[in-house]
């Protein structure tokens, strides 16, 4: 037996830039002793599962589950002009965004190709906390030291951990932690004191469930985890549930979804494109961003769902009926919630319709799929907290 | 009857000239949970080593080798609708397909249990 095809759990991983040596975040000894099996992942030694990929899935969407994802750049963007300088790469409305809100965005190179997709919070009139992926947080911060000017700080908090909690009692837990975050709605944030530190929390996640992101000092990274998974709430859980819970989502992945071949239009991520940039432009690629969105976009990412019990993943191709390749699969799996295997592809705009029939080829035989609006699984996020 | 095993964690029954093939407990714990089996159709000739399953985890897709060479019986009809008794018991309900030998002596030169079990502990 061997393994013929593996699908990384989470961004892209381009070998050739990676430092020589696997590096360990604050909670490796924490993930090794709660039975995590580490892999190398974007340069970092990480837990890819610790009791099976689809126990853990489930518990995240009946229950709350602890990830860690300090391999993740944290940024700080700050000084006069901070907001239109970040304004100048990405198709965000940053002006319109107000203190302790976050927004998804997209950092574009000159043609309106994405060079990773990011959330970007604001903490102050001209600061910002960006948070970005693992596997693109040298590029990214060397593109943006570029593209920025002298006088606009560009901080990497590398010695802050990240952990995320995510599912329908993610906020039951956390609030008996640290009171006062069920207040926050979907996409806010704010700092929050905890045992004499200080926690940037926002509303936010990856999995389509309810949930929060905590930006924690690496010091303190194994108290909180231990304070969390305290709760009888709360398992942790690896990369591997974090793929399949965002791919059911219907939420891309940088380096498998997204690429610099890709755009905003044909990603399908429009709404990362506000009406006022979409009008006064001053982002990269506004010229042929806007033609696209008038129908000049030559492939469109959709939502399939496989036919049979299969998987169908990464790397196949999506053919017509002549047999030619006129497409292809970025993400694919078996999805535990929905019971068949879902994928992500990148199609001709005219099969993007849902409900088309397609045909997809993986290791020399064919399968079908219906192209399927997503998320797979609804989003429960809750938008407005609780009143204090 | 007597169990084999190969060092890419294939396990066969030999019972007379029939075998039973699967894969190890060991197999199954890397791959995880089991979604999806391809098992080969009756009357397939098989040649040691040929790729003869298919299997299928959350997070990946593996070939089963045949550990030798012979005609396909059946394949598990079970594992369409129950891939999971890959894990749960994957060196008996859990089989992949039986196969009549085409020649005994391929059968030296695999493992016997105490073998696998002392080449698995060096993993």
């Amino acid at each position: 037996m061997s393994e013929t095809v593996v699908t990384p759990p989470d961004s892209a991983l381009d070998t050739t830039e990676l430092p020589p040596e696997t590096l360990t975040l604050p909670l490796d000894a924490w993930h090794r002793a709660k039975g995590g099996r580490m892999v190398e992942f974007a340069g970092y030694w990480m837990p890819v599962q610790y009791e099976g990929i689809m126990a853990e899935h489930l518990w995240v969407r009946t229950s709350a589950g602890l990830f860690d994802v300090s391999h993740m750049g944290q940024l700080m963007v700050s000084g006069e002009g901070a907001t239109a300088a970040l304004e100048a790469l990405m198709p965000g409305d940053f002006a319109a965004l107000k203190d302790g809100r976050i927004r998804y965005s997209l950092l574009l190179d000159e043609n309106g190709g994405i060079l990773d997709d990011l959330m970007v919070t604001r903490l102050g009139r001209q600061e910002f906390y960006v948070v970005v992926n693992g596997a693109t947080k040298w590029d990214d911060i060397g593109h943006m030291r570029e593209h920025l000017a002298d006088d606009i700080v560009l901080n990497h908090l590398d010695e802050q951990a990240l952990l995320a909690l995510q599912g329908p009692k993610a906020v039951d837990a956390l609030a008996r932690v640290v009171g006062g975050v069920e207040a926050l709605g979907f996409m806010q944030g704010g700092s929050f004191d905890w045992q004499g530190v200080t926690l940037g929390i926002s509303r936010s996640g990856y999995t389509g469930e309810d949930g929060f992101e905590i930006s924690v000092p690496g010091t303190h990274a194994v108290a909180l985890a231990d304070a969390l998974t305290a709760q009888e709430e709360v398992k942790p859980i690896g990369l591997g549930a974090r793929d399949s819970l965002r791919l059911e989502a219907g939420l891309p992945l940088y380096g498998h979804d997204l690429d610099p071949d890709t755009t905003p239009v044909m990603a399908d991520l429009g709404f990362a494109l506000s009406k006022r940039r979409r009008e006064e432009g001053g982002f990269p690629g506004h010229a042929r961003i806007m033609a696209e969105r008038d129908g000049a976009a030559t492939a469109k990412r959709v939502g399939l769902i496989v036919d049979g019990r299969q998987p169908v993943r990464e790397g196949a191709t999506v053919v017509d009926a002549d047999g030619n390749d006129i497409g292809k699969v970025t993400s694919g799996g078996f999805a535990p919630s929905v019971g068949a295997p879902i994928a992500m592809a990148y199609v001709p705009p005219v099969l993007a319709e849902a409900g088309t029939k397609i045909t997809l080829v993986q290791r020399g035989k064919q399968h079908t799929a219906t192209v399927t609006p997503m998320p797979f699984v609804p989003h429960r996020y809750v938008r407005q907290g609780a009143s204090k | 009857m007597s169990r084999y095993f190969t060092q890419d964690h294939e396990w066969i029954d030999v019972d007379g000239q029939v075998g039973t093939v699967g894969i190890t407990d060991y197999a199954q714990g890397q791959l995880g949970d089991i979604v999806f089996v391809e098992v080969p159709d009756e009357g397939r000739q098989l040649a040691k080593g040929d790729d003869a399953a298919v299997v299928e985890s959350v997070k990946a897709a593996s070939d089963v080798y045949a550990p030798v060479g012979g005609t396909v019986l059946e394949g598990n009809p079970a594992l369409a609708d129950q891939p999971d008794l890959v894990n749960t018991d994957p060196e008996g309900e859990g089989w992949f397909f039986k196969v009549t030998l085409a020649d005994d002596g391929e059968l030296e030169g695999l493992m016997d249990e105490d073998a696998y079990k002392a080449f698995v502990a060096k993993l």
